[in-house]
This record gives structure tokens, sequence and C-alpha cells, in this order.
């Protein structure tokens, strides 16, 4: 029976012409290793942990829908709201300068570009931020909840706020 | 009877047949593809050399001579340009989950990722985003696999039946489909904004989808508890059903809907 027969072939083969002799000759490797304990592992793992970079994040993900308009939401929400309680405390700081007829008279004084303007910036977040609302409430009783959903109740809330926003400028 | 002999007599004449066309037009020539060179940039960070900052290291291939995924490219820029160029890849049918990351700004599986054959546009390939990243693509996902553990992601009953298996009715199974498929990539939770700031408490769409997927289970006789343990500010309350998970599931799964579920439950129970 032939060694190949028996599978040893590739074994008698690598003891045939294994360099036995030759082995002091090969240059040594210049690479050291340093052995260490499986103990040392956790150190190790620990010090590169700290060096780890955070991957990038919103600077590289691509713009969407998605969380645009989420973004969107909690900045007109925040703007909302520091207007209404920066105009409330300022009424409380000086009730004169803030009230009702003196802010009518002081609006009234502008010129049409700057009351338009200044109407458009107000609306738009008011309107995108009433719609987009009433979008979070239709999710929060279990409507619209696809990914499909949500974009066709995303971009009806930007055609909402868009003809509300024109609306309410050309009042 | 004429015309064949004149035939034959010209033939003969010449000693060889006149159809003869030329060698090269009786054989078939491979077609040449042209050469369709895309330039891929792909994140770099080397953890032997820390203080280095993370890069975008540029590669040219020729797609005709590279398969039709993103992954395909990963491998042939590895094997070919890079061997130092570092990513996780195992079964490239996307039901491993391992070749998450951010390709084109987006997160995906690089195996189920078509190449973009425009040549002209770059495609860019980032880790997995808001992660700390071990080398190159190669995110660490020590956490994400620990708030999936936090949910205890299998079945609980202390009454099991005694003689056979649970049993289950076709309607109550069909309540699991679009959420036992979940193959934890992270793609979803890396996508979700509320997970890039408050990762460290909030659990984040690919555990809270399994941490849901337990509690419609009929089988599961601890929904009560398994509702508790979310009832606080951070763990569930920081989605913003922002849709960014759903988006971008590689396996067309809704996390959103799983999480509005559980806010709904909580509210009305």
């Amino acid at each position: 029976m032939s060694a190949r027969a028996l599978g040893l072939g590739p074994a008698f083969r690598q003891a045939a012409f294994a360099p036995k002799f030759a082995r002091n000759q090969i240059a040594r490797r210049t690479v050291q290793t340093q052995s260490l304990p499986p103990s040392a592992a956790e150190g190790i793992l620990n010090k590169q942990r700290l060096q780890r970079p955070s991957s990038p994040h919103f600077t590289i993900y691509q713009p969407q829908l998605t969380w645009y308009g989420s973004i969107a939401h909690r900045g007109t929400g925040a703007g909302l709201s520091v207007l209404l309680y920066g105009y409330a405390l300022a009424y409380l700081v000086a009730p004169e300068t803030f009230s009702s007829a003196n802010v009518v008279e002081i609006v009234a004084g502008l010129p049409d570009a700057v009351k338009y303007a200044g109407k458009a910036v107000l609306a738009a977040p008011f309107a995108f931020h009433s719609f987009n609302g009433l979008r979070h409430l239709s999710w929060d009783v279990g409507k619209f909840l696809t990914v499909k959903g949500a974009y066709s109740s995303g971009y009806a809330v930007l055609g909402a706020t868009a003809v509300t926003t024109a609306a309410l400028v050309l009042m | 009877m004429q015309s064949i002999v004149a035939r034959s007599a010209i033939r003969s004449s010449k000693g060889f047949r006149t159809f003869a066309t030329s060698a090269a037009r009786s054989q078939a020539v491979p077609t040449e593809k042209p050469v369709v060179n895309k330039e891929f940039k792909i994140y770099r960070w080397n953890p032997d050399e820390p203080a280095k900052k993370p890069t975008l290291q540029s590669y040219t291939i020729d797609l005709n001579q590279c398969g039709p995924m993103i992954l395909d490219a990963l491998i042939k820029i590895k094997n070919e340009i890079d061997p130092t160029l570092t990513f996780r890849r195992s079964c490239r049918e996307g039901i491993c989950g391992s070749c998450a990351m951010n390709i084109n700004g987006q997160n995906t599986l690089a195996c189920l990722c078509r190449i973009d054959r425009e040549s002209s546009k770059d495609t860019k390939i980032y880790p997995l985003p808001h992660m700390y990243v071990v080398k190159d693509l190669v995110p660490d996902l020590t956490l994400f696999y620990k708030q999936y553990k936090s949910i205890e992601p299998y079945l609980k009953n202390d009454n099991p039946p005694e003689d056979r298996e649970f049993l289950q009715s076709v309607e109550d199974r069909r309540k699991l489909d679009g959420m036992y498929e979940c193959i934890l990539c992270a793609c979803c939770s890396t996508s979700c904004p509320s997970y890039w700031w408050n990762q460290d408490e909030y659990l984040g769409p690919a555990t809270l989808m399994a941490a849901y997927r337990w509690m419609a289970d009929s089988r599961d006789s601890y929904t009560a508890q398994r509702k508790e343990k979310l009832q606080n500010e951070m763990s569930l309350y920081r989605c913003h059903t922002i849709f960014n998970c759903s988006r971008t599931c590689p396996k067309g799964l809704n996390p959103a809907k799983a999480i509005a579920k559980i806010k709904l439950e909580l509210a009305t129970e």
C-alpha cells in the first residue's frame, strides 16, 4: 500500500525536505515579541479603549427628512418658547414698554419689508411646529408608523406649513 | 452539371478552399470590458498610532474587475491594494450583520449595498456613526451587546406546559413577524441621533425592538416586569420618533413602530 493511499504523502514529504541543518542559516527575525500573562489583557484593552476615537456622526450622515424634521421641530419649539417666556418676563420687568398698545405702535411704524419679513420669521416656525406636533400626536396613537407614512406625513406637514405661512404673512 | 465541374476545376487549380476566412475571425475574441475606475474614500484609524487623527484614505478600483457589492470592493481593496484595511465581514448575504457600516451617509450592510456605477462620484465609507473605533471600519459594540443582554432576550415563563411544547395561535405568532428577523447589526441604533447623544442610558432602537419582541410574545409571562424596567426617563423615552432607525434598517424592519407600541402600551395599561 502506498503512502498516498494511506494519506501519509504530505507528512513524508515534509519530513524528507525539512531544512533540518539549514535552520541556523536563516536570518533571525528582527521583530521581538514580549510574552505577557493573560491577566495583562484587561490592562492593554483599557489603555486602548481610552485612546479610541469616536466615529463621525451628524457631519457625515445623509440629510434625510426624518432627522432634519426632528431637529427642526425641536429648534422651532425652543425658539417659540424663548419668545413666549422672554416676552412674558419682559412684560413683568417693564410693563409700560411691552404693553400691547406700545408694541402695536412700534410695529406700525416699521417699513413694509421689515413687517413682512418679521411676520414670516414668526409664522413659519409656528406653523411648522403646530402641524408637526399633530404628526407626533398621530404617531403616539399608532398612526403613520411606517417609513412611507413618516415620509408622506412629513411632506404633508411641509406643504401645510408653506400654505399657512403664506396665509399668515399676507394677513 | 457543367457548373459543378467548373467549380471543382477552380478549386483544384487553386489548391485551397476559397471561402476560408482568416484565423483571427474564425475564433471568438473575448470582448474587453472597458475600465470603469471608481474612487472609494474609506475612514482609516490605526490603534498602533493612536496620536494620528482618523483620515479618509482614497482607493481607486476598476468596477469591471470587481463584484457588484460594496463588500466585494472592500475585499478587492484588501486583497490587491492595501492588506491593512480592516473591516468585519462574514456571510456576504445579509444574515450575519457583521459588515454594518456607513456607506454614502447611510448605515447599511456592505454585502447588501450595491456599488453606484457612476464613476464620477466617489463612495465614502465610514464606520457606524458615534461609536468608539477599534480600527478602521470596526466599531466597538460592547455596550450595544450589553444593552441587548440587559433586556433578557429570551423566553421567561414560570409555568411551562408540563409534557409538551408551548402552543401559540397563528395570530399570536404573527405578532412577532417583523421583529424576530432582527440580526443585531446595529445599523438602526447607530443611525439614531438620540442614541448618539444618550447611548450610555438610552437603550436604542435595536434593543427596544428586541424588548418588545418578548413583550408581544404570548408564551412569555414576564411582560409586566419587562414593561416596568423601561418605565423611566432614559431607557425608552429618549425615543423621539425620528424614524432614522426604520429608514436605515437593511432588513426592512420597523423598530420605530415597535417602540411606539411600547410607549402606547405603557401609557394605556
